[in-house]
């Protein structure tokens, strides 16, 4: 029978991959054609999706974006047997803004079906946990170590150095948690694997589990990505199934259960310490550190709080070792990052490449440019706490240290595009409206700066006192920085600062150079 | 509004089984809001009383989460994306658009009781903004006509 692959991937659903689908099945079935429809994951090329892929004697071949009513013609063109159709694209792999990406994280994603076990075990799976069982805790941690990883949710605080802490907390229980709320706008690539490959994350948690002995892991969903949920959930089930999570595990007598949770709409539980609160069953308060979670987390417990590309990057590194991952990389940004173009763009998607990559390259080259045909103006990195950059930054290298230097971040790798119809002004204001609407309230340069910051903006904006009322938003700006809990107040001044530095004139001043 | 002790059961039905589970306040939370639609304001001393809890405590965290309502929705709802990409792909229209088909705001629900309508800050859709959600379909490159068509297929249904 002829595998037919359509895309589960919420993206994929959102222009109408499952009306394909359906449409797919009983057209075929009433023309006496035997095909079975596998739901994968995306390959992340979203301008070709909904995205049909058919296994030939050739291999792989494409056909997208295809809409319902293309389904009859692609049939009667022989899609089965792979032939010709205005829609085809040949092999999907051979595309150059899939061919020039270092898959290593995504390997699989869009490759297999992303709750068949056996599938997963056919592509390399379970390959790292199997290395896990036969090393040491400080010998998988060093493994972890010496690949280079940071946080991928943003921070990039490096990863061995927080799983070493863990181990080295005596404590009776340990937690692993997932951070899996991922809030900022312009990023997708954790649903993306949650939903594309659930299997690649609960198999980075079960190592993160045995290198620290933890034995109980948390996946921190947030409410808004149903078909993850989904996906995770089949995927938990298959592996408790098969030995892989639950006691005993491949017969090593060690242990590791892992359940779904779900947040409920705060952006402000993408903090660690918030989190970790929501999951304890209260209000997402952002905690003082000291203690570090590692040390005091769940339940008083040490913890690790990974990020879900975090989690899911150790299978490959426990697989092929620290060292082939860090082969990847610049400088101190070692391995691979999953960036993600989101706006108004032309060729939107999932991107990972090793670090250093110019976001001219990127934008313009993988891109496209804007989607809109008209020139791009501004560019947000790393969601929506992250600074706007203008033209004159382009060709700085996707790199930790690289956007460090010029007062941006990369965040988690969201990139999101604006052209020349955005007014920045707008953008400021709404980064510090955003902040009051997400802000958990605990401490006050967050919650009252947030709203102050709000007002001056306006009152730039509509003209009054702008010499005093700018030099007010910078003072602003600065308390929020260095005076904030956390990174929702304190990372607030990178979007309006780098708006009111690159786009003066949007806020209605000649200059704002202060 | 319904008449609580008709939805007693059911809440303590959920609380029942989610026992025995730690942290399990969010979960119960989304149990009843699964089940019922939203969390009846009098089900809060049913909830602080099986958890040990003030009932101060439950509001608090039932109205820290803007997921969670205390009032029924309307048979679907409808959320729109406000976060940036969404609004670098016309979000902000069609977001004024919305909210004049449906003659409604935020947080409201249509006078026949069919629609409500919620922000939200990220779909994870961002590849094809700007998306909305009704129930939990999510809809991507949403235009003012696009919403049109949606709107008129989900009154049909009715």
């Amino acid at each position: 029978m002829t595998r037919v692959f359509i895309s589960r991937d919420s993206t994929a659903l959102s222009l109408g991959a499952e009306q394909v689908a359906k449409a797919l099945d009983q057209q075929a079935s009433s023309k006496g054609l035997s095909a079975e429809i596998v739901r994968n994951g995306s390959r992340g090329l979203f301008w070709l999706e909904p995205l049909i892929e058919v296994e030939t004697s050739q291999g792989r071949v494409a056909y997208g974006p295809v809409q319902v009513e293309d389904v009859a013609s692609l049939l009667d063109a022989g899609l089965l047997d792979g032939k010709q159709h205005p829609l085809f694209l040949g092999n999907i792999e051979e595309i150059a803004y899939f061919k020039n990406q270092n898959r290593l994280t995504f390997a699989r994603v869009g490759l297999t079906d992303p709750v068949n076990i056996d599938d997963y075990l056919a592509h390399d799976g379970y390959r790292g946990l199997k290395n896990a069982l036969a090393l040491q805790q400080t010998e998988i941690v060093k493994q972890v170590t010496d690949s280079g990883l940071r946080g991928r949710g943003g921070a990039a605080f490096p990863t061995g150095i927080k799983w070493n802490t863990v181990l080295n907390a005596p404590a009776d229980q340990k937690y692993i948690v997932c951070n899996a709320d991922e809030g900022d706008s312009g990023t997708f690539s954790d649903r993306m694997i949650m939903e594309g490959d659930p299997f690649v994350l609960i198999e980075g948690m079960t190592i993160a589990g045995l290198a620290v002995g933890a034995t109980q892991g948390y996946i921190y969903l947030r409410v808004e990505y149903p078909h993850a949920k989904i996906a995770l959930n089949q995927a938990i089930e298959a592996a408790y199934k098969n030995g892989y999570l639950g006691e005993n595990i491949q017969n090593s007598g060690k242990t590791f259960h892992l359940e779904v949770r779900s947040g409920a709409g705060a952006y402000i539980c993408g903090e660690e310490t918030s989190l970790l609160e929501s999951l304890e069953g209260k209000r997402g308060l952002v905690r003082f550190k000291p203690p570090l979670p590692a040390i005091v987390g769940l339940f008083g417990k040490p913890t690790i709080v990974n990020n879900v590309i975090s989690l899911a990057s150790i299978p490959v590194i426990l697989d092929k070792g620290g060292e082939y991952y860090k082969n990847y990389g610049m400088g101190r940004s070692r391995g691979t990052l999953p960036l993600q173009l989101a706006g108004n763009i032309k060729h939107p998607g999932l991107f990972e490449v090793a670090f250093g990559m110019t976001l001219r390259e990127l934008l313009y080259d993988y891109g496209g440019g804007s989607a809109s045909g008209r020139p791009i103006r501004a560019v947000q990195v790393g969601g929506p706490l992250g600074a706007y950059l203008h033209e004159g930054q382009f060709d700085t290298p996707l790199d930790y240290e690289a956007f460090a230097a010029i007062s941006a971040v990369l965040g988690h790798g969201g990139i999101v595009v604006h052209d020349d119809t955005v007014n920045m002004a707008d953008m400021a204001r709404y980064a510090m409206e955003f902040c009051v609407e997400e802000s958990c309230g605990k401490c006050t340069p967050c919650r009252i700066g947030s709203t102050r910051g709000v007002e001056v903006i306006d009152r730039i904006v509509e003209g009054v006192q702008q010499d005093k009322n700018t030099v007010l938003l910078r003072d602003l700006c600065d308390t929020m920085t260095y005076g904030s809990l956390c990174a929702m107040g304190g990372m607030t001044p990178f979007p309006v600062l780098s708006a009111l530095n690159h786009f003066p004139e949007d806020f209605g001043l000649l200059s704002a150079k202060a | 509004m319904q008449d609580y002790q008709t939805q007693k059961p059911t809440v303590l039905e959920i609380l029942n089984t989610h026992q025995a589970m730690p942290g399990n306040l969010l979960p119960i939370l989304h149990g009843i809001q699964d089940t019922l639609g939203y969390i009846p304001p009098a089900a809060v001393v049913d909830i602080a009383k099986a958890l040990n809890l003030s009932q101060a405590e439950v509001h608090g965290v039932i109205s820290f989460y803007h997921y969670f309502r205390e009032t029924p929705p309307g048979e679907h709802t409808i959320r729109i994306c406000r976060a940036e990409s969404c609004q670098a792909m016309n979000g902000k229209a069609l977001e004024t658009h919305v909210k004049q088909q449906l003659g409604i705001d935020f947080h409201e629900t249509t006078a026949d009781g069919i629609f409500s309508l919620e922000p939200v800050y990220c779909l994870g859709n961002c590849a094809c903004s700007p998306s909305i959600t009704i129930d939990d379909e999510v809809m991507g490159r949403v235009t003012t006509e696009k919403f049109d068509r949606l709107l008129a297929t989900y009154k049909g249904a009715k």
